[in-house]
């Protein structure tokens, strides 16, 4: 019985309460990446090596707003317009010419735009990290520790913009066109709705997407041109995870894979919790490849 | 292959072996070291075009295959005395070939972009235990060692000089080149080769396209792990940085560039991405990959079949 | 674009379509006058479907031009040939199986240009066409059945208030009851004016529907002549339709 107790004593409440907000927070701005990532890839078989970059480039796009006017707010909203804009751009240009091509040269392409872009950074804003300040300091008590109210303030963001977006797709006729697209293209086509800009135009959602999310995360950690391999990589392991095209499930999963490494950074180095979310992707792959969160095919 | 080009061919491929044997002995030894990373990054993007070319699956796991070649000849160096040559090539083959088996196993099944990724994401796996498993690996810093003498055991042992280190650099990667080239004609490569054109026909025919997809798999990762052994010695340190996945993609750089399905492509390929770097760098310092990068994209677009495929076409006109 | 009076509203031109190696289509002429339906009849196989999707724009073919309207129309992409008057409903109806009945008429509904009122009004004369699809219109395409959803293929279509359709064997795999229905729906959309050229593998129900017939064989038009010359047991049917 005095084993039981001494069990019970041992685990680390407060540091589990902690990590449980922390992934729930991580979690969320994972699930506006791999929304992204999942939106383009869905509907346009475009694995998006880029994702990454797009979202550090927000972030940068964010310190230099603040920089010059002071309102976190409008360096979020600038950072979001900017780089959805830079994103159609890049689309227009790099990948309608690959349209058809095999699959592949998709992955390359965006992948030679990764590098270029994070070289791009790299020469602009030097390796030092850059802060973002957040709009506003402040704890709040949670039994008797401290927990920053900011923190709380990125998971209801990141909440409202996947929900914005699940609106956007689910009403109005912009919606209809890209689920329609995404469904069936040739015959969106034949319908009169206008693929390559619908395509053009999904790229540029995902890319601000990203974007927001960088200047969300910002405050957490320094932004620095390296940042967006991590995500990409995560994003990559979220979207496999919760089911190719599958919009509930990435962000399910997203914060199912997030809580996991919080938990687990309690009791390992941080740099090792990585490695869960791998063990959860090979998990997936060898016992439910289309997906954890997808209700088993019939 | 018509008698005709047979001869052209075979003429080509000794006049470029006696200036590759020739090159310690007339360049600067910048440049001749240059000649030999060229051949070892050669060797190891041709060990990734049997799969990209060849079968058709796009790897982005090579980093850890040559990592492990890489890392298992450090072993071999810095745990046996004296240190020696073949052991470490020998545990470095062991190495990779391991990993290629554990890659293989997860992600044969898997169908292009998954295949893709999860290669990716496996030499990502092992980035992150060479880098924090500090005790075995040496971590961040990575391993150093001595160079090994050339030797066979029994009849002679002579340390290497920057020349024979190149000469013993390009007979490995020749050697490799030929069988390579042998494998790829043979029924087996043709199967590959059908893999990749249409796998469900491959399959419907009665091919086991699992086994060969394996058996692609551990060959490109011997042979990647072969170069990783060959810059262990070369340059006589081990560092994580080689398992990035950075190191994967730039090897489907080199593939893509020089032309795929070509063996002798990917060589081309890193020649040009390393004369690039190179040049770039002089203007641009260490950001020429944002030039590097945007040639690589606009060579996607318009010369996809790489410089070789567009060589090609140009002479037949 | 500029349309000239004496132009049929479709006329195609020898085209050659190739599906990667296959040589498909092997210089197919057509024409459609405005309000007419044109039956297009042939084995499986022969390119029927093929001739539809060329000039939809889905395919370009390699040779030859298509033409609306006395306007070269030849390689515009789907999505324009659509904005112009022409609808598609091909052969496996391919509704958006996610899309409830209501967004699926949505996609041809929501244009430019169009006013409530009108849209209003293409609702429910689809709805009217077909009241089942009022009762399911809050429901995914794919819980539809096969008849429902080449009605809503077909009402689809008619949201982009088309001069033309083009109709990929609407009858295949239907019940007789459903047939019928099918050939009430021509009928009354040639009352409206709208062309329709139909593909189909039901002979009796295309003599009866269209006013001329063209027959395929191997990727070329063989047999052209008004329904009227022609009967179910003619020769020329039994030689390029019969088994």
């Amino acid at each position: 019985m005095e084993h039981v107790t001494d069990f019970l004593h041992a685990i680390p409440y407060d540091q589990i309460l902690i990590q449980t907000l922390n992934g729930i927070v991580t979690g969320m701005i994972l699930a506006l990446v791999a929304s992204g990532l999942t939106l383009i890839f869905g509907i346009m078989d475009v694995v998006n090596f880029a994702h990454g970059e797009l979202f550090m480039l927000g972030a940068y796009i964010g310190v230099v707003v603040l920089a010059a006017s002071g309102s976190f707010w409008l360096a979020l909203v600038l950072a979001t317009l900017l780089v959805a804009i830079i994103g159609a751009a890049l689309q227009i240009t790099t990948l309608r010419p690959l349209l058809g091509r095999d699959p592949l040269t998709t992955i390359l392409a965006t992948f030679g735009l990764s590098l270029v872009l994070q070289n791009y950074a790299l020469w602009q804003f030097g390796p030092v990290a850059r802060k973002i300040q957040e709009p506003f300091t402040g704890h709040f008590s949670l039994f008797y520790l401290e927990y920053p109210w900011y923190r709380i303030l990125i998971a209801v963001l990141s909440a409202a913009i996947i929900g914005g977006f699940w609106l956007f797709l689910k009403h109005g006729t912009y919606g209809i066109w890209i689920r329609a697209t995404t469904q069936d293209r040739v015959m969106a086509q034949a319908m009169g709705i206008p693929v390559p800009w619908v395509h053009t135009g999904a790229f540029a959602i995902g890319a601000g997407m990203a974007a927001a999310s960088g200047v969300l995360f910002g405050p957490l950690v320094g932004v620095n041109h390296a940042m967006g391999l991590d995500w990409v990589l995560k994003a990559f392991i979220v979207v496999v995870v919760g089911g190719m095209g599958n919009l509930g499930g990435s962000i399910a999963a997203a914060i199912f894979i997030s809580l996991l490494e919080a938990y687990a950074s309690i009791w390992v180095d941080p740099a090792q919790a990585v490695i869960v979310s791998f063990i959860v992707l090979i998990l997936t792959l060898l016992f439910r490849p289309t997906g954890l969160f997808v209700p088993t095919p019939k | 292959m018509s008698k005709r080009s047979a001869v052209v061919y075979w003429t080509g491929f000794c006049v470029i072996l006696a200036l590759l044997i020739a090159a310690p002995l007339v360049l600067p030894e910048f440049w001749r070291r240059f000649v030999t990373e060229i051949l070892i990054w050669g060797l190891l993007a041709m060990s990734s075009d049997i799969l990209i070319g060849y079968t058709g699956m796009v790897s982005f796991g090579h980093s850890a295959f040559f990592g492990l070649g890489m890392y298992g000849a450090a072993a071999a160096l810095l745990t046996v005395s004296p240190p020696s040559l073949w052991l470490a090539i020998l545990y470095g083959l062991v190495g990779s070939a391991a990993v290629a088996l554990f890659v293989a196993y997860f992600s044969i099944r898997l169908r292009d972009i998954y295949f893709a990724i999860t290669t990716l994401i496996f030499s990502q796996i092992f980035y992150v235990l060479i880098f924090t498993w500090t005790e075995v690996t040496g971590g961040e810093n990575g391993l150093t060692f001595r160079r090994p003498a050339l030797a066979i055991p029994g009849l002679f042992s002579v340390p290497f000089t920057s020349d024979t280190l190149h000469w013993f650099v390009l007979a490995t990667v020749t050697v490799s080149y030929l069988i390579l080239r042998r494998i790829t004609h043979s029924p087996f490569g043709m199967v590959l080769q059908s893999i990749r054109e249409n796998e469900p026909r491959t399959r419907a025919i009665g091919y086991a396209v699992e086994r060969y997809k394996m058996v692609a798999v551990m060959l490109s990762g011997l042979f990647a792990g072969l170069a990783g052994v060959l810059y262990a010695i070369q340059n006589r340190f081990a560092a994580p940085d080689f398992v990035y996945f950075l190191v994967s993609g730039e090897t489907v750089i080199f593939n893509v560039m020089g032309g795929i399905g070509t063996l002798v492509g990917p060589i081309v390929g890193a020649a040009f991405f390393l004369l690039l770097r190179e040049t770039f760098s002089r203007f641009f310092t260490e950001f020429y990959l944002i030039p590097v990068g945007i040639i690589f994209i606009v060579m996607i677009i318009f010369m996809p079949q790489g410089l070789l495929g567009f060589m090609r076409r140009w002479l037949n006109q | 674009m500029s349309v000239s009076a004496n132009s049929a509203l479709i006329e195609v031109d020898e085209i050659h379509t190739y599906y990667g190696k296959s040589h498909i289509l092997h210089g197919v002429s057509l024409r459609v006058e405005r309000g007419e339906v044109v039956g297009l009849l042939g084995r499986n196989g022969v390119g029927k479907s093929t001739t539809l999707k060329t000039i939809m724009g889905l395919i370009s073919p390699s040779r030859g031009r298509v033409r609306f309207e006395g306007n070269a129309i030849t390689g515009l992409p789907a999505h324009r040939v659509a904005r112009i008057g022409v609808a598609y409903v091909p052969e496996d109806r391919r509704i958006f199986r996610l899309l409830t009945v209501m967004e699926n008429l949505r996609t041809g509904l929501d244009r430019r240009g169009v006013s409530e009122e009108r849209k209003q009004a293409l609702l429910e004369k689809a709805f009217s066409f077909f009241p089942r699809l009022a009762e399911r219109r809050n429901q995914a395409g794919g819980t539809l059945s096969g008849g429902e959803q080449q009605m809503l293929a077909i009402a689809r279509a008619m949201m982009l208030e088309p001069k033309i359709i083009l109709l990929d064997e609407p009858t295949e795999g239907l019940m007789p009851r459903m047939v019928s229905q099918i050939r009430d729906i021509i009928e009354v959309l040639h009352r409206e004016g709208v062309a329709i050229l139909l593909v189909e593998q039901n002979v009796p129900l295309t003599l009866e529907a269209s006013q001329r017939i063209y027959i395929m064989e191997k990727g070329s038009v063989r047999h052209h002549s008004a329904a009227s010359e022609l009967r179910v047991g003619d020769a020329v049917i039994q030689q390029y339709l019969g088994v």
